[in-house]
């Protein structure tokens, strides 16, 4: 049996929804296929109560359904009952395994032989993906199961979960929670060790096993499933289990493969890459179109409103605007000129060189995370030493920069059609040089994530920017004096290196004669002293290092190793001896420095015989610090428990300073020496909060600081991506007594952050509801005075510092002593 | 080996004057050289300063000194508004505490030349004996704020309280579990282990760290060792054994770290009181002096 529509959706969230119900709307046969037996899948899956943000608030919605900010529950009613009310086709329990033909008649294909022929196929898949199965024979087995919703409704069994992450620990914690169940547990993991876990889980899974709640089995993977048994591949041989029930929580497969296979092209081979697509939403291969997070974007209004794009689109209705032009409009209303929001498109995409791979509808998505401004002659576009990690392209006119800060009238210009604050964007550092228009001159200044994105996905764009930072970072480094053509040689010759962590850049006694450049990370040097390694300095990036040895052609005399995960650049060491030899004011400046930082290794060697402790000391504490994120850290609060009297206060000014919520936690974290390193923002410069942040809510701040704006959706995906745990996802607390009414009277919970149940009880008595959303230390930017925590220390304990200010020997040795 | 690009990040290092150095050291002892200044001036003044018949509070010398020093309490007492009051701008407590502590010392001889030595059984002696023992305690105060931190910090070994606390609840779960095959006069005493409560002592407990009637520390020397098995035998007394152990360590490290708490905190108990009473006779005294003018 087959039927016959004008189009079919797949999937059943917001785009395919929307897309829908407009369809239905306009009488357009169609169908919606949803793989699970409701709609919404993702919204559906989001925890009980569950306030919903509808971020951006100045996106208009363009949708045949409702949809504005609140509960979970409310929202998914809405759209059961407006999809059943528009008289939707809907297909539930209907996944789709494959999709053939041709526009005008394509078959799909869904799982049990079902077919379904459209003549147009709109992909709302969203990036969930399906879940990995079982590849050992027995797979199909129906005992074998893909999600645990109640671990409470299995009795008398002997349960196997496959997987080693937080998923599967979760779920074997579950079933063998309650002993009254009697199911026997085992969990299976492949490795020695469950790394991929949150440490609590681990923790409560070795407890469980050391009680004898749970089997854990280590090196172990399954090689058959049977009915009732199970049978295992281990370190020592196969072994057979008695098994009723299998819970395989091995991950799942981003929906990449199955596009793929569809005859869809992606912009790159890059993990973030997206469908390639036309202005309306329609892939490389004719009729199929994809929207939603699928075609990149994450936000529920952006998916409802191309929903109901692609239906006009496909109704003929070719003339019509995105939802965003007003917000376009608005943007470049500041701009001189008076052209349209088309034009002004054209113009920037032609005049831009790395824009011009773009199509218009990723021209348009790049404009709006994108700034826009005119500048006359002379105006500061940014400042030296301004925290910035944007990108800007020249669309109109031509930037000065000055490239010797004592001296402001020594400039390099920059053309019409390139670009500059590549630098920033790449080291995640500060301004190098102040730039100015040098007549009326209209830019676009990229967001950190836009411009990243525009490299993940359009490789002619990675190249030119890659081609150009290489060589604005040489004059940069080098100072004024030099031109283009001096470090052309040096430009051509260069390569992006990439280095893991800990990986040795230059082995100290080595022979080779390279220079390098730190592009992006931070470098440790190391020498061996008495056998030992000894901590030197620590580099970030922006320096150059390897030169000492070209220029006396002796040995490498330190190793020189990542401090986090780099990047260098590399250059032959021959072609930068010419380029000395060419400039010997360079030449005289280089002398110098290689002479200063002789004296710091000797010094430091000197100091080893007669202060051998103080120096393993330091060493140790420097090293101590690398691994706890200060190698990529901006600024980061350390506390010396020589001092601290564990008052807290540090905890209660952080709150009372922020809202009510303390963005720090004292008594965490890892201590050497005394030293202690808090659970608390570092500011890493390239943040991992920000890799995946739907509304782009997370940025950084005019003194250096990350932060995240009033935008947050809380969705927690930063709060997982942080390495240090340091974000939380809380809701805002209802306001306390003053401090003088508590002091008095005993009104409030008094300074600091109030406990959770005062929070909540307030909260419900005056009738506050408030979302979660994620909550990080700001640096108490815009407070006057500084970071709360340092100033209400009552002892000194509490410190924040730089790693470059902090990793000097001076620095750790003086404060050891 | 290398060179660092060049940086002139002074409006940073003008926000991060939060120098690595004690309350004590504070901006190179500012505090304490203001404090002895104050107290040399006051104490030359006093041999210089011919009061007749002799020194007392009522001459005008006495009332500057009185004056100074009723200024000087009502100061220091405001440190605990301000160590509360998280209001912007720059200040650090830091240096509040610096003064605070400096200046409080400096009270001892303003408030001692303030009496000229004549001293007796009434409310003018009571002020003064009340803030000697503010500063008593308070002197007490700096002595284990300078000495004890370090203590607290090897002892935590980088466990939160909650941590310590949580692992002794895991050690109990696991207690209880292999605890299950022992008889009924051996699981008595697992039992009133688990039953005791970690935070139920008194004060003389807390500070001294001698926990008597400890139920934990009785079941472990009931279950004597027995090294005719082999470490970590799976028999259910030698299981037992090993986990009153474990227990008794984190019940040791918990007890160690609220014994320095303790220690680092129980002047308060005098010294805010002891303020409050002192504000008080303070009122009282120059009330009274003023009264009989």
């Amino acid at each position: 049996m087959a039927d016959q529509y004008r189009v079919a959706i797949i999937g059943s969230g917001p785009a395919g929804l929307s897309a829908a119900a407009h369809a239905a709307q306009l009488g357009m046969t169609h169908v919606l296929i949803e793989k699970t037996d409701h709609l919404s899948d993702t919204i559906f899956k989001y925890q009980k109560g569950k306030h919903v943000m509808a971020t951006p608030s100045n996106l208009v919605l363009r949708s045949d359904l409702d949809f504005d900010a609140g509960k979970r529950e409310f929202i998914l009613d809405t759209w059961d009952d407006q999809i059943a009310g528009n008289k939707v086709n809907v297909q539930l329990n209907s996944e789709v395994t494959g999709i053939t033909g041709e526009t005008g008649n394509f078959t799909i294909e869904i799982m049990g032989g079902k077919m379904v022929h459209a003549e147009a196929v709109i992909m709302a898949i969203g990036t969930q993906g399906n879940p990995n199965k079982l590849r050992s024979p027995g797979a199909d087995l129906p005992h074998i199961q893909y999600q645990l919703d109640d671990p409470g409704e299995y009795f008398d069994e002997h349960i196997t979960v496959v997987g080693s992450g937080d998923a599967g620990i979760e779920n074997a914690l579950g079933l063998a929670a309650d002993p009254k169940q009697n199911n026997t547990v085992s969990i299976l993991n492949r490795g020695t060790d469950f790394a991929r876990a949150k440490a609590a889980n681990v923790k409560l899974l070795e407890e469980a096993e050391a009680a004898g709640r749970i089997f854990v089995r280590r090196e172990t993977t399954p090689a058959e499933v049977r009915e009732k048994e199970l049978v295992l591949d281990t370190r020592d041989g196969q072994e057979t289990i008695r098994c009723d029930r299998i819970i395989a929580r091995t991950g799942s497969q981003p929906p990449r493969g199955f596009v793929e296979g569809c005859g869809i092209e992606f912009t790159g081979e890059d993990r973030g890459a997206f469908p390639r697509l036309s202005p309306s939403f329609e892939t490389t291969k004719s009729g199929i179109h994809v929207i939603g997070a699928l075609a990149g974007y994450p936000l529920i209004k952006h998916c409802m409103n191309q929903g109901y794009d692609v239906i006009e689109f496909l109704n003929g209705n070719l003339d019509l605007k995105p939802a965003d032009e007003p917000i376009l409009a608005e943007k470049f209303s500041a701009l001189p000129g008076r052209r349209s929001v088309d034009e002004w498109l054209e113009i920037f995409r032609n005049n831009v060189v790395i824009l011009q791979e773009l199509s218009p509808l990723q021209m348009r998505e790049l404009m709006l995370d994108s700034t826009v401004a005119a500048y006359s002659a002379g105006d500061v576009i940014f400042e030296c030493n301004d925290p910035g990690s944007s990108m800007f392209g020249i669309a109109e006119g031509s930037v000065l920069v000055e490239v010797n800060p004592d001296d402001p009238s020594i400039t390099v210009p920059i053309e019409q059609g390139s670009i500059f604050g590549e630098v920033g964007l790449i080291s995640g550092r500060r301004r190098g040089s102040t730039i100015r228009a040098a007549e009326p001159t209209v830019v676009m200044e990229l967001s950190r994530n836009a411009a990243l994105k525009l490299v993940a996905t359009t490789p002619s764009a990675a190249r030119a920017v890659n081609a150009i930072s290489v060589e604005r970072q040489l004059l940069q480094m080098f100072g004024s004096g030099l031109t283009k053509e001096d470090v052309a040689t040096l430009v051509d010759a260069a390569e992006v290196v990439d280095v893991r962590a800990g990986q040795a850049v230059i082995e100290e006694g080595a022979e080779d004669k390279d220079v390098y450049v730190i592009r992006r990370g931070s470098m440790i040097v190391e020498k061996k002293i008495g056998g030992n390694p000894v901590f030197l300095s620590y580099l970030p990036a922006g320096t150059y290092f390897g030169e000492m040895a070209v220029v006396d052609g002796s040995p490498r005399n330190a190793t020189v190793k990542a401090a986090i995960k780099s990047q260098v650049v590399r250059f032959p060491g021959q072609a930068f001896v010419d380029l000395l030899e060419r400039n010997p004011r360079l030449r005289e400046r280089a002398m110098a420095e290689m002479a200063g930082r002789r004296e710091t290794n000797s010094f430091i060697e000197s100091r080893k015989d007669s202060f051998g402790s103080a120096v393993d000391m330091y060493s140790e504490t420097a090293r101590f610090l690398i691994d706890n994120g200060i190698g990529e850290a901006t600024d980061v609060l350390l506390i010396d428990e020589t001092m601290c009297v564990g008052c807290d206060n540090c905890e209660k000014a952080c709150a009372d300073s922020h809202e009510g919520l303390s963005r720090l936690d004292r008594e965490a974290g890892r201590t050497y020496a005394h030293l202690h390193v808090p659970t608390s923002c570092r500011h890493c410069e390239h943040p991992h909060c920000m890799a995946d942040c739907p509304p782009n809510a997370i940025k950084r701040g005019p003194d250096g600081e990350v932060f995240i704006d009033e935008t947050c959706i809380g969705c927690g995906n930063c709060q997982r991506n942080c390495p240090y745990g340091v974000i939380r996802m809380d809701a805002k607390p209802p306001k306390k007594p003053s401090l003088l009414s508590w002091m008095l009277f005993g009104s409030g919970p008094g300074p600091g952050e109030a406990s959770y149940s005062w929070r909540k009880k307030t909260a419900e008595k005056r009738g506050l509801e408030s979302p979660k959303t994620a909550i990080k230390c700001d640096m108490c930017s815009g407070i006057e005075g500084g970071p709360a925590c340092v100033r209400a220390c009552p002892t000194g304990a509490a410190i924040r510092v730089a790693p470059e200010k902090f990793l000097t020997f001076t620095k750790l040795a003086e404060d050891a002593g | 080996m290398a060179t660092l690009p060049g940086q002139d990040e002074n409006f940073r290092e003008q926000r991060q004057a939060s120098d690595h150095e004690s309350f004590l050291s504070h901006k190179r002892m500012r505090w304490l050289k203001i404090a002895l200044v104050l107290c040399l001036v006051a104490v030359v003044s006093y041999f210089w300063i011919d009061v007749t018949p002799r020194h007392n509070g009522g001459s005008w010398y006495g009332y500057t000194l009185g004056t100074i020093g009723a200024g000087l309490i009502v100061w220091l007492s405001l440190l605990g508004i301000r160590k509360r009051n998280m209001s912007a701008g720059r200040w650090s407590l830091k240096a509040w505490t610096s003064a605070h502590v400096y200046l409080g010392l400096a009270l001892i001889v303003i408030g001692t030349l303030h009496t000229g030595f004549q001293l007796g059984l009434n409310v003018h002696t009571l002020a003064y004996v009340l803030m000697m023992v503010v500063i008593l305690s308070g002197i007490y105060g700096i002595a284990v704020y300078a000495t004890l931190p370090a203590a607290l910090s090897n002892n935590s070994k980088e466990m939160t309280r909650k941590q310590m606390v949580e692992a002794v609840a895991a050690i109990d779960r696991q207690l209880h579990d292999a605890a299950q095959p022992l008889g009924r006069e051996d699981s008595d005493l697992v039992i009133a282990a688990l039953e005791q409560d970690t935070f139920d002592w008194g004060i003389g407990a807390r500070l001294s760290g001698h926990y008597r009637n400890c139920t934990t520390t009785r079941a472990l020397n009931h279950f004597a060792s027995d090294w005719s098995r082999p470490v970590g035998s799976e028999e259910p007394a030698d299981k037992v054994r090993a986990l009153l152990g474990r227990r008794k360590n984190q019940l040791d490290q918990i007890r160690r770290h609220m014994r320095i708490k303790a220690l680092l905190e129980v002047w308060l108990y005098v010294h805010i009181p002891a303020t409050i009473a002192l504000l008080a006779a303070l009122t009282a005294h120059i009330v009274s002096v003023f009264y009989y003018w």
